[in-house]
């Protein structure tokens, strides 16, 4: 198949300067934490990268004390003012952009392709979208409106630099502070994230960051001076945060599992189609709540769209998450290639057939190839539970309706996708999705402008646009 | 000689019907004096559970019907209710020109909330201007099935809360005031008589400790609202039980349903859905 080979075209590593240590950010300073350190490695490679603290309950407190301090000085600031501490941090993430998409792509996992081009741009975009609201707010149906307190956030780990910004900026434009927890497999660039703070001169405890794992993150959602939960994650996680704050005056949002829909009609440009169906799956290694993991193909044109989607497949390069030529990179953990692999087998084992394009998976690192199951029923295991990885499942439909019924038959509720010329055809389906985020003959857009989240069990809140202002003010 | 009246049995309202709660029990109410005024059915779970099932099948007429539909569904019922407010005083009790008061505030309540239907989408939705060649426009929709527990004002806090869940296309399962239930059941009468579609609004009599948790816990049920549990320990329960689907809940609060509403009770039960589509030639 190959025509011609790629020479490897790997982006430099020395841009970036990873410390052996870290500690936690708590009020302007970087500070030991009181658990036992914990190592993140490159899951490309498995090599350490470094080690890095572990927060326990005191010194969540101390964080979350540090940002109650600042409440008071940061939200009686003019919004004008608030605004330019946000546009001086997106000037110096643009400015710093090689180095935080380097930096992501070690210790994620995912292609320099899309760390460079998707996340670190779409960070900057963030923290300049929300910077201009800060002294609008008014504008926006929120005069009078007051900010909440205290944010407790905790983001996952597979947008981790975009998670944040997407926690972060909205959080502060509305006058609040914050106590981050990143994931304990990919703390770094939210540490890259705390001294970007310290060069904008950021006031001390404006901005937190403690590390570790689910103990420090419960100890955030729990803490009784947290006057608002953000959450990114598992559906499951997310029910026990809900449980969590039951009772509290807490202000809860969540943004949590998917099994999106990608829904593909015979009128539809199957060369696009294909593309998106592609980008719906395989982006980011599948790592995506939003991913469309379920594909409904039209059945007059199901054999069509999968020769496509085969060939297409065969094309793509997995490898070195630095090399610029790299479409999928490393699986971010073995715990979660331990899931993938585990559910895929499921699949195979309750009957639907299993497909992957010859593919050399590295000797070292998290690996596994983009998996096509077709044959798959309603009922199997991979039509229903979140992957969180390279792994499309194949359904057909013969009419709209059938369509509509197939893709809302699940408890999550995140994201959809619709495929064809039809333009009437687009809004019928529109409407009946239930779903947050519907993208029609695209899929896989992000704009800070445009609100993100989900029906259902997907959680509530949106994050992005004019509404994920509401996440944070007292409305 | 004196004519003898015919009373009233007081029933439940479930998918457009009044039928009498399947466990066969009803409870006295009594006036603010302790006086006897009539029995109430006392809901059981199945209950609760049928009008979960009659909610969920008028959710896609209701919500699909245009917003002009049904703010004219409402206009019509605060008609309905207008009709009869002597008979609403009546019920009601307490200071004839107080009870007046709330039964003509409630009307009006309902002619705001159904003004809402066709402009909720204009203020709580917006095209956003993404950095690509996209259409990006985000609208709310309903949330689904919404279970009610209503506030012990009888008439004006029960329409307070239920006007705007479901104004925007939910629609809901009634926890009644367990102290003044009658109302709720004579507002039934209102609303099966202004082309409200069965099923869009059910109303149990009952026990709130025992209704509301089943309520908290069904898997289809989209939204709790909680501001009529006025026991701290009940409400937390219910939240919890509310997590493991994920319902969107209205925690208890104090109100004065005499001040200006907001939007905050229909934006609760209201999701965003925002829809891409790229720009080419």
């Amino acid at each position: 198949m190959a025509i011609f080979e790629y020479a490897p075209a790997p982006e430099s590593r020395d841009v970036v300067d990873i410390k052996p240590s870290y500690g936690l950010f708590i009020n302007g300073e970087f500070a030991d934490g009181s658990g036992t350190p914990f190592k993140t490695v490159n899951p490309a490679t498995e090599e350490q990268l470094a080690e890095v603290a572990t927060a326990t309950s005191d010194d969540v407190d101390r964080a979350v004390q540090a940002a109650r301090k600042a409440f008071g000085v940061w939200s009686a600031l003019p919004g004008a003012e608030r605004a330019k501490y946000l546009f001086r941090i997106a000037r110096i993430i643009q400015e710093r952009a090689r180095e935080l998409a380097v930096l992501e792509s070690l210790d994620n996992g995912k292609p320099i392709r899309e760390s460079r081009d998707v996340d670190v741009p779409l960070v900057a975009a963030h923290f300049f979208y929300y910077a201009g609201w800060a002294d609008k707010l008014a504008y926006a149906g929120f005069g009078g409106a007051r900010p909440l307190g205290v944010a407790g956030q905790v983001i996952p780990w597979n947008f981790p630099l975009l998670m944040l910004a997407w926690k972060i900026a909205p959080a502060l434009a509305c006058g609040n502070t914050v106590v981050l927890k990143p994931a304990e497999t990919t703390p770094l660039t939210a540490l890259a994230f705390a001294d970007i703070c310290r060069q904008a001169d950021l006031p001390p405890g404006v901005v937190n960051i403690v590390t570790g794992a689910g103990e420090t993150g419960a100890a955030v959602v729990g803490h009784p001076d947290v006057n608002k939960v953000a959450f990114t994650g598992s559906t499951e996680v997310g029910r026990t945060i809900a449980r969590a704050v039951a009772g509290t005056d807490k202000k809860l949002t969540l943004e949590l599992g998917g099994k999106a829909a990608n829904i593909v009609f015979e009128d539809a440009a199957v060369d696009q189609a294909v593309e998106g169906i592609v980008n719906g799956i395989f982006f980011n290694q599948g790592h995506v709540c939003c991913a469309g993991s379920r594909l409904l193909v039209q059945e007059s044109v199901h054999e069509e769209v999968l020769e496509s989607l085969r060939r297409r497949l065969s094309t793509l390069r997995l490898g070195d998450p630095l090399d610029k030529n790299t479409d999928i990179g490393a699986i971010n953990s073995a715990e979660q290639l331990a899931k993938i692999r585990s559910l895929s087998d499921l699949g195979e084992s309750e009957g639907a057939q299993r497909w992957s394009p010859a593919c050399e998976l590295p000797d070292k690192g998290f690996w596994f190839p983009p998996t096509v199951f077709t044959g798959v029923a309603q009922s199997h295991s991979i039509a229903r539970d979140e992957i969180f990885g390279p792994v499309l499942s194949v359904l057909t439909f013969r009419t709209p309706a059938e369509a509509v019924e197939k893709a809302n038959n699940t408890p999550y509720g995140l994201s959809a996708g619709i495929w064809t010329e039809k333009g009437s055809r687009i809004l019928w389906m529109a409407d009946r999705l239930r779903a947050g985020v519907v993208w029609a003959n695209t899929f896989n857009k992000f704009d800070p402008a445009s609100p993100f989240g989900g029906y259902k069990e997907s959680g509530y809140g949106r994050e992005g646009g004019l509404h994920g202002l509401e996440a944070y003010l007292d409305v | 000689m004196s004519r003898l009246s015919v009373r009233k049995t007081y029933k439940l309202y479930i998918g457009g019907a009044f039928p009498r709660s399947e466990s066969g029990r009803s409870y006295p109410v009594t006036s603010a004096k302790g006086d006897f005024l009539a029995n109430a059915s006392r809901a059981s779970r199945k209950d609760a559970r049928d009008a979960v099932v009659a909610a969920r099948k008028a959710f896609p007429g209701w919500s699909g019907a245009t917003p002009y539909n049904r703010g004219q569904i409402l206009y019509r019922v605060a008609e309905m209710l207008e009709g009869r407010r002597g008979q609403f005083a009546e019920e009601l009790g307490g200071g004839k020109r107080a009870a007046a008061e709330r039964v003509d505030a409630t009307v009006d309540r309902l002619v705001w909330y159904a003004g809402w239907s066709d402009k909720i989408a204009a203020v709580h939705g917006a095209a956003n201007p993404v950095a690509g060649p996209y259409f990006n426009l985000s609208s709310p929709e309903p949330t689904g099935v919404v279970a009610v527990v209503a506030p012990a004002d009888p008439l004006l806090g029960l329409v307070s809360v239920v006007a705007p869940v479901i104004v925007t296309g939910n629609t809901c399962v009634v926890v009644a005031s367990e102290p003044s239930p009658l109302a709720a059941i004579t507002l039934a009468e209102v609303l099966a008589t202004s082309d409200l579609p069965g099923g869009v609004v059910n109303i149990l009599t009952g026990s709130q400790a025992e209704l509301a948790p089943w309520l908290a816990a069904h898997m289809d049920v989209n939204g709790l609202d909680l501001t009529g549990v006025d026991d701290a320990d009940l409400a937390l329960r219910c939240e919890q039980a509310a997590a493991e689907n994920l319902k969107r809940v209205l925690r208890p609060a104090p109100e004065d349903w005499t001040a200006d509403p907001g939007l905050g009770r229909m934006t609760r039960f209201l999701e965003t859905k925002t829809v891409w589509h790229p720009i080419g030639i």
